[in-house]
């Protein structure tokens, strides 16, 4: 499960990890949930229909297959599938009942998306596990708590019947050891307080935590001494440039943007901080610049290889 | 019309002309979740504030610190007068948080009688929905805005829209969860109840007798009564829901209304700004301009980063100055990013030539104090 604040790049981090968990000829599966289309987009393929679908070789002939969950659709494949009501489903759907269903109780939506992961991960043909692992583009941190808490979602809707037995097999799955949340994260303040949160949040839900993946990190450029001080010397800048054949009345607008540099590499600093006292694994991974393309989705996989990521 | 600055082709956004105008009342900030939303809206009313007008601004889900800086302390659901703000003009502020059930208890209890009220609150479908569903939170702010609008003890409204994927479930939602409310689904559930179940059956035929066959073997029969007494006792607020939804529609297009878009540079987000964009103008409702957040530039603009790192190189080649070579990739590395953020934007404009924008430059830290809203609020305004 790979969830962080919107911004961090939590499906960039899924595709990666999914790749990484693809190497030396594994197959692994990478879904979402939100029909926000984002590993469409990531992969630069066609929009992603409700079907498996291969979107990547990983390195050492493995391969990545991506789904895009489409909550009616799952819910007609689970009436199919263990009421043999394939018809009535498509009459359901057609008055909107569906629909309805998923709405007024929005913990029957979780059920089903989660429900689906656990059947793509329990899946096996003759005798094999179909998928060696199952990567979700979860929803965002201030959500999933709720979201894989499936069983407390619909304690209060129902507390005994299909609905209930169908939470609790899902449940079973996302409490055991074949299962880790990743929470992806940037050096901000707003991003690294979400993370506390949600780790806080998943602990208590007994739901278990993996790593903390740090995003679009950047090396500093200026030593070490000049970073803590937060101060430049302004006359040896100005020699420097004049040194360098460069204008030296630009220094104190260099110095500034030195300076900014120094504070901003002290937040990310003490961010980092706060992330360690989660005592979780962590990863940092690079800045890449420009749109993530399928060439960067394989450098970040190359750092997340699953010894490190406790996956 | 004057062009914007730091060589953008789109025209500079105005701000001040707009929400100092005594005839904008309302200023909704949409924009995907994540560009400063919130902020821009605590900025600008902080601005509006301070030039002389009465402001509340309703804020949906505000970081702790942003919160805790305009003196909210708790989801409470009542305006209070924001400390620190300068009352030279005679203007004053104040800020409020939205509690989503607080205010769906409300209209609740408005429209019913309180035992009824009892009945829904106790329901666990309409806790349900009253704490999760996805368009709640919308249809919420939208109550909640024309409540404000209704009380008019404002000069201006602004509003913060909940931090939703999409910028357009703001207008969507709402729409939803009124048509949903007063939907043919919950009709047919209904209908039983109202005539006395079998006879009525008998009419309706096969497709309601289907759905509740399908529905007691998927969700038991205590679900399924659960949801029957819900509906019934939600069924005299139906018309409600609907017309309110649509009334609060019908205010966000009147010209006393200002939308502000706010995006940062960034691919989904302007993506988002653009759906936004040409959705109010096939909605005809009043778009201001788009504020955009997180601009990144360069103090030395004129050093390119390429002559900066040659200059670096040859300094790192001859063994001296290493602190300026240093300084000048940090400058190189800026000037990259100040240029990728330029042409974010230009690409935006060349799609939307006519939409003003207003540029706020980047900050290093977080903003949690009304000085910051201060200097956000004069980028803000040209």
């Amino acid at each position: 499960m790979v969830t962080g604040k919107g911004g961090t790049g939590k499906t960039t981090a899924a595709a990666a990890l999914a790749l990484a968990l693809a190497a030396g000829g594994r197959r692994t599966l990478v879904v979402e949930v939100e029909g926000r289309q984002g590993l469409a987009q990531l992969f630069d393929t066609p929009p992603l229909p409700y079907e498996e679908r291969r979107i990547a070789s990983a390195p050492g002939g493995g391969e990545v297959r991506a789904l895009a969950v489409d909550v009616e659709e799952a819910l007609l494949e689970y009436l199919a599938m263990f009421y043999n009501l394939r018809s009535a489903g498509r009459a359901l759907r057609r008055m909107g009942a569906v629909d309805f269903a998923t709405t007024i109780a929005p913990g029957m939506r979780d059920v089903l998306l989660t429900g689906k992961v656990k059947e793509a991960v329990t899946r096996t043909r003759q005798g094999h596990r179909v998928y060696d692992a199952v990567v979700l583009d979860a929803p965002p941190t201030g959500r999933i708590t709720r979201f894989l808490n499936v069983t407390a979602e619909v304690a209060g809707l129902a507390k005994v019947g299909p609905i209930k037995t169908q939470s609790d097999g899902v449940m079973a799955v996302l409490r055991s050891p074949q299962t880790a949340v990743h929470v992806v994260t940037l050096l901000e303040e707003m991003p690294v307080q979400e993370t506390v949160d949600a780790v806080t949040e998943l602990r208590a839900a007994h739901l278990p935590v993996g790593s903390v993946i740090v995003n679009m990190t950047r090396p500093p450029l200026l030593p070490e001494p000049v970073l803590a001080a937060g101060r430049i010397d302004t006359a040896e800048l100005r020699a420097g440039l004049a040194a360098a054949g460069l204008d030296a009345k630009l220094a104190p607008a260099l110095a500034t943007e030195a300076v900014e540099h120094a504070e901003r590499w002290q937040v990310e600093d003490d961010n980092r901080g706060t992330l360690t006292g989660l005592d979780l694994p962590t990863i940092e991974l690079p800045f890449l610049a420009g749109p993530v393309d399928l060439g960067g989705l394989y450098e970040l996989a190359e750092l997340l290889r699953p010894e490190e990521v406790a996956a | 019309m004057t062009r914007g600055r730091n060589g953008s082709a789109a025209p500079q956004l105005d701000l001040d002309a707009v929400v100092l105008d005594p005839g904008t009342r309302i200023v909704v900030c949409c924009g995907s979740g994540g560009v400063g939303k919130t902020t821009t809206a605590a900025a600008i009313g902080l601005r509006a504030a301070e030039a002389g007008r009465t402001v509340v601004v309703l804020t949906i889900d505000p970081a702790r610190r942003l919160a805790q800086s305009m003196g909210l302390t708790q989801l409470d659901n009542t305006p209070r007068e924001v400390a620190g703000v300068d009352p030279a003009k005679g203007g004053e502020l104040h800020a409020m948080m939205l509690d989503m059930k607080r205010t769906f208890d409300e209209i609740v209890s408005a429209h019913s009688t309180p035992e009824r009220a009892e009945q829904i609150f106790a329901n666990p479908f309409y806790q349900s929905l009253s704490s999760s569903f996805a368009g709640t939170q919308e249809y919420m702010a939208m109550e909640k805005l024309s409540q404000l609008r209704a009380l008019d003890e404002w000069d201006l409204i602004v509003v913060d829209t909940p931090p939703s994927r999409s910028a357009l479930d703001f207008l969507d939602a709402p729409k939803r969860l009124g048509r949903f409310l007063d939907g043919r689904m919950l009709r047919l559930l209904l209908a039983p109840a109202r005539t006395g179940g079998r006879a009525y059956l008998k009419v309706v035929s096969a497709s309601f007798g289907l759905f509740t066959r399908v529905l007691t073997r998927i969700i038991g029969t205590d679900v399924l009564r659960d949801l029957s007494a819900f509906v019934g006792a939600l069924e005299t607020m139906f018309g409600g829901f609907r017309e309110r939804a649509q009334t609060t529609y019908e205010l966000l297009k009147t010209p006393g209304t200002a939308f502000v878009v706010v995006a940062a540079p960034e691919p989904a987000a302007l993506r988002e700004a653009s759906y936004f964009v040409d959705r109010l103008s096939a909605e005809s409702m009043p778009l201001a301009g788009m504020v955009l957040n997180r601009m990144r530039s360069s103090g030395a603009p004129k050093l390119s980063a390429e002559r900066a790192e040659v200059a670096a190189d040859a300094l790192d080649e001859s063994g001296t100055h290493e602190l300026t070579a240093a300084v000048l990739r940090v400058h190189a590395a800026r000037a990259r990013l100040a240029a990728g953020d330029r042409r974010m934007r230009d690409r935006f404009t060349s799609a939307h030539p006519e939409v003003p924008i207003a540029e706020v430059p980047a900050l290093s830290r977080d903003v949690h104090d009304l000085d910051s809203l201060r200097r956000i609020g004069t980028a803000m305004a040209g």
